[in-house]
């Protein structure tokens, strides 16, 4: 059995590993109300672009736009979005495992990382990097105006045949699903079936249209893309580390039982000493 | 007297929903000039310059700066869809006007490191900003 001091030191080191837990808990607590917050309010927006792009690409069909284009996959590229740091559970883990899947069937495929954690793996393991970004703790239309423009301007000089977005929505608190989505070429989301086409007047025309909203399309699905991978970076982390400080109370407890029993075993001899020494007297 | 009839407009930018409501006349910039908009109105998708929305309601008149984006109208609904919005209401007059002076200065040094697009978009901005309130 360990001796009395060592359990003793044991409780210490793991009760204050505890207030560790318990404190990055809290943050990730608050965090996380302000990132749900976010990403509650961007929906609405996501839902009218993605509506609009619905309706006016199925009143414009047969129109020919660079980002509709259809080319046969020569080289495709992956935008994997995880979060910067760790301690929040596989919520990194379950987007990364999803990425390795996915590039399987492209193998040569470029990554563009979002997020330190998927670019150190896939750094790590020798896949092509194009582009790496980090510093995803505030979601900001600048970082994706930047990853935007880059995809477009690859696929529309043909280097990208292909482009996909990885990334972790945000279910609920509990939940986060990795998913998949084709950001190019675009892929007008089909209008609700009983609706009528729609005859739109363009103005100026809708070219013009077409060429900013696609590419404000492309945006907002990186920008939803990364306040949802905030949000369920935040929930992921608050819940590990509800199970940490759980975890550690439970450990403490196990070992407080022991450090007394130690204890007790230790006077029990002790008494007994001191009994048969006395004994021994008479 | 007939029920007045009203459309509904909604702005909404990548970061929330500015504003939701039944109005009965709303005026939007779009880049080939102003569109005033009545309920009924054709269905139309345009794209919007950066300048301000004026909405009529119940005689009252609101104004919320937008910058680029589009609106879709359609079935009395207006849809604005902007990259940035402001209510008058919300709307720091010095922080717009410090942003004014931030663009103005980067205009005038002509460093050649200065994106002078961008820096002349701020200005716009800035300046669309303070026409809301009045300036």
């Amino acid at each position: 059995m360990a001796s009395l001091r060592d359990l003793k030191r044991r409780i210490k080191s793991i009760s204050s590993t505890q207030k560790i837990t318990k404190a990055m808990k809290a943050v990730a607590a608050a965090k996380m109300r302000r990132a749900q917050d976010n990403v509650l309010a961007a929906r609405p927006f996501a839902r009218r672009v993605r509506d609009v792009l619905g309706r006016v690409g199925s009143a414009s069909v047969g129109m020919k736009h660079p980002l509709l284009a259809v080319r046969e996959p020569q080289k495709v590229a992956y935008i994997i979005v995880t979060a910067d740091r760790g301690l929040c559970g596989g919520f990194n883990a379950n987007v990364i495992k999803m990425g390795v899947q996915e590039t399987r069937k492209h193998p040569n495929a470029d990554l563009i990382t979002i997020g330190r954690k998927g670019k150190d793996f896939f750094h790590r393991r020798g896949y092509n990097i194009a582009q790496q970004y980090i510093g995803t703790g505030k979601a900001d239309l600048g970082l994706t105006n930047e990853v935007a423009r880059f995809v477009i301007d690859k696929y529309t000089a043909e280097e990208y045949d292909e482009v996909y977005l990885i990334y972790s929505q945000f279910i609920n608190v509990i939940v986060q699903k990795p998913v998949v989505q084709k950001i190019l070429p675009v892929e007008p989301p089909g209008g609700e079936a009983d609706e009528k086409k729609v005859d739109y007047i363009f103005e100026p025309d809708a070219e013009n249209i077409m060429d900013s909203l696609l590419p404000m399309y492309i945006q907002n699905s990186l920008f939803q893309a990364l306040l949802e991978n905030n949000a369920g970076f935040f929930s992921a982390q608050m819940t590990a580390m509800d199970n940490a400080t759980k975890n550690a109370s439970e450990m403490i407890d196990r070992l407080t039982l022991t450090m007394n029993q130690a204890r007790q075993a230790a006077i029990t001899t002790e008494i007994s000493e001191i009994v048969s020494g006395a004994a021994a007297l008479e | 007297m007939a029920e007045e009839k009203l459309q509904r407009l909604e702005v909404v930018t990548p970061q929330a929903k500015v504003y939701g409501q039944d109005i009965r006349f709303v005026v939007i910039p779009g880049t080939e000039g102003e569109l005033g908009i009545l309920p009924e109105h054709a269905p139309m998708v345009s794209a919007l310059k950066t300048g301000l929305v004026r909405v009529q309601n119940e005689g009252n008149t609101l104004k919320i700066a937008v910058s680029g984006g589009f609106a879709e109208v359609r079935n009395s609904k207006v849809t604005v869809l902007a990259n940035a919005a402001e209510r008058e209401d919300g709307i720091d007059v010095e922080r717009a006007k410090a942003a004014k002076e931030r663009a103005e200065q980067r205009l005038a040094t002509k460093d050649p490191d200065i994106d002078l697009d961008r820096a002349e978009a701020a200005l716009k901005r800035a300046l669309n900003r303070l026409r809301a309130k009045g300036y």
